[in-house]
């Protein structure tokens, strides 16, 4: 079957089965491998895209699901206001370590400051609560954000 | 099953070794003017090439005709910032801008790139810093002499009257000046300096070293540009998901072929002994394929072995005397008089190390070539092994190092590999073989079990006076020791070592041989604290 897929403003068709997950047709299709798999069941939060703003974990989001509605990946986060801010912030805060989790960790952030562009602690730790980071950068991931929602560059 | 008490582990490790060689490394250094030392550090010097493409001015240093930096990192980067670290001290004695510098992975070999700790092309233990802290430095700084004594021939002036700042020589008159860019063939040309011509700068001198400047690979981890070993492309690539036996030493019995290739995407079934691989232009179908597939399990000869049997093996060991690793005072007496005493069991589990990145490997198979990308912490013991695999020499097994998603010791192991090697094999044209995280965790080579029993007493104010260890568990330097024979040079170490009958090897015939292959080192593992203990 084939789709027609609206990725970073533009089109892409592939011809797929529609149950394929759009995380492998990004990655093995399109060869977009900026978004990570990690776990496959949506636990981990590596392979997470925004789709129409919302921060979705692509691994277990069918291709036929995605219609048409925009989707955004790390390739392309730092044209958007938040996504360049996000990514600003974090090079300012050196936050990567291995790297691995860190193009899903942006993605939730920029998710997140888009539609709450100031917030709190809690607000933080709940959004970014699925996103896993094995070298452990949470705190220097939390200090980012409110570096970047309290102006940042 | 059959519980020896004659075979003692032997927790000697790599990190002692390592302790012992740079002390030797540094007296080296300081009492011979480092011949030796030297020796060990930069064996590179004939690598030098005035090529048009630019000049190799040893195995680290490589300056583009546009005047790019080139730094070879034999370390890997998995996160710890060596990339960033190690080149800064490369940076601190060539004299150059850290955002001058680009990086790149170390092929395998370990003449040019062992880490002189470890004596092996090997990136863990913490001694990238420790192992490089010298050698790196001279060869940064015996590029610098070469680019000068490059600048001062044209020049016609004293070499040591010509200073250099981020890779610009100025003319001691300080009114002419050229860039290292302008000097790469001439100083390719020349002769390597002597090492006691290389004087290191002191340590009030550094303006690098010391500073925590952001890692240099950042930018491109936060915009998705980085290619860790799974994001390898290459054309024609198919994609391989695999299903490992679900028992160590088990077998694929059968395999619905046919269902698997009906998924659309899916090219081949294929098996080998451990494992079965379907190969498909995407992972979503290579999955859906080896779901189709329906495989059904030989168990084999470890069908019967469990975790619960193994601890239960540790726990009776940990009731029974073993050797002693160290004495002091009288235990006996001291716990006997005891105000209070205390008994317990501390128990650690099999762990996996759950590297974000999924284990994965991608070959291409030939005839007389095996190309492989992959993140390792050790590429030549890779090589070596993927070379005993097939009956290739070495030099047919060409390595292309990655960066790591996460090593914590996983990526030591060759196992991931080897499995995608022979998989491989079997393959018309490159395949990467992805595990997916059941598939990583399920077949991790694990941090082993270790079951501490501990007795201690306490005087009236609650200070301990007495306290006994047992140590149960089998060892991760048992294999390691047998594959590069690791021994550990402290004085006095080794026959306390052989009666370091504290630690106890689990066997259980056939299943102590798989057993001991399903462990590993593990980044914050019991290992270190062991190896404290027994040293004191």
């Amino acid at each position: 079957m084939t789709y027609v897929l609206k990725i970073n403003g533009k089109s892409h068709t592939v011809d797929v089965d529609g149950e394929t997950p759009l995380l492998w047709v990004l990655r093995d299709v399109l060869k977009m491998t900026g978004t990570k798999f990690g776990c496959g069941m949506a636990l981990c939060g590596a392979c997470t895209v925004h789709i129409d703003g919302a921060a979705t974990r692509s691994c277990i989001t069918t291709v036929d699901s995605v219609g048409e509605a925009a989707v955004t990946t790390i390739e392309a986060i730092g044209e958007t206001p938040a996504g360049g801010k996000v990514q600003r912030a974090w090079l300012d805060h050196d936050v990567v370590q291995c790297g691995y989790c860190q193009s899903g960790q942006i993605m939730a952030a920029a998710a997140l400051l888009a539609s709450n562009p100031r917030p709190t602690d809690s607000e933080i730790n709940d959004a970014m609560s699925g996103n896993v980071c094995r070298c452990g950068t949470y705190n220097r991931i939390r200090a980012a954000i409110k570096y970047a929602s309290q102006g940042g560059r | 099953m059959r519980q020896t008490t004659d075979t003692p582990t032997r927790p000697v490790s790599g990190a002692d070794e390592a302790r012992v060689s740079r002390r030797a490394l540094l007296k080296v250094g300081v009492t011979a003017a480092g011949g030796l030392a030297l020796a060990v550090a930069l064996p590179s010097w004939s690598m030098a090439d005035g090529s048009d493409s630019g000049a190799v001015l040893n195995a680290f240093v490589r300056i583009e005709p546009d005047g790019r930096v080139r730094l070879t990192i034999p370390s890997v980067e998995m996160g710890q910032g060596v990339y960033t670290s190690l080149s800064m001290l490369l940076a601190e004695e060539l004299e150059v801008k850290l955002d001058q510098i680009e990086v790149e992975h170390a092929p395998p070999n370990d003449a040019l790139y062992a880490n002189p700790f470890l004596h092996l092309q090997a990136t863990g233990l913490s001694s990238s810093i420790r192992g490089f802290w010298l050698p790196l430095r001279r060869a940064g700084a015996a590029a610098r002499l070469m680019l000068i004594a490059a600048a001062a021939g044209r020049w016609k002036v004293d070499p040591a009257a010509c200073t250099v700042k981020d890779g610009v020589i100025l003319h001691p008159s300080g009114a002419r000046s050229l860039p290292y860019r302008d000097l790469l063939r001439s100083a390719a040309e020349s002769e390597p300096p002597a090492l006691d011509r290389i004087k290191l700068k002191e340590q009030g001198q550094f303006s690098l070293i010391g500073t925590s400047p952001k890692r240099l690979e950042a930018p491109d981890k936060i915009s998705g540009r980085t290619q860790f070993g799974i994001d390898v492309m290459l054309p024609g690539l198919k994609v391989a998901a695999i299903a490992i036996s679900p028992v160590l030493g088990g077998r694929p019995k059968a395999v619905n072929q046919s269902a698997a290739l009906a998924i659309k995407g899916v090219h081949q079934v294929v098996a080998v002994d451990e494992a079965v691989a379907v190969v498909a232009d995407h992972m979503g179908a290579a999955k859906k394929g080896l779901e189709a597939a329906a495989i059904q399990w030989d168990d084999g000869p470890n069908a019967s072995i469990d975790s619960k049997k193994l601890v239960e093996q540790l726990k009776k060991a940990s009731e029974s005397p073993g050797v002693v690793a160290r004495n002091e005072g009288h235990f006996e007496q001291a716990f006997s008089g005891a105000t209070r005493r205390l008994d317990a069991v501390y128990e650690l589990p099999f762990l996996a190390h759950a590297a974000m990145e999924p284990m994965n490997c991608t070959v291409h198979y030939r005839k007389d070539i095996c190309e492989i990308w992959v993140g390792t912490q050790q590429p030549t013991v890779t090589q070596a092994a993927v070379a005993t695999l097939t009956g290739m020499p070495k030099e047919a097994i060409v390595i292309h190092n990655q960066y790591l998603g996460g090593g914590f010791g996983r990526r030591l192991e060759p196992d991931g590999t080897l499995l995608a090697v022979k998989i491989a094999k079997q393959i018309d044209g490159p395949v990467k073989v992805i595990w997916s995280r059941e598939e990583d965790i399920q077949h991790d080579v694990y941090r082993p079990y270790y079951y501490d029993r501990i007795s201690a007493g306490l005087d009236e104010a609650g200070r301990p006076i007495a306290w006994h260890h047992r140590v149960c568990g089998s060892s991760v330097v048992a294999p390691v020791q047998k594959r590069f024979g690791f021994r550990c040079g402290r004085r006095g170490c080794r026959a306390a070592l052989r009666n370091s009958q504290h630690s106890r090897r689990i066997r259980s015939g056939r299943a102590a041989r798989h057993y001991d292959r399903v462990l590993a080192w593990c980044r914050t593992g019991t290992q270190r604290l062991h190896r404290r203990e027994l040293h004191g």
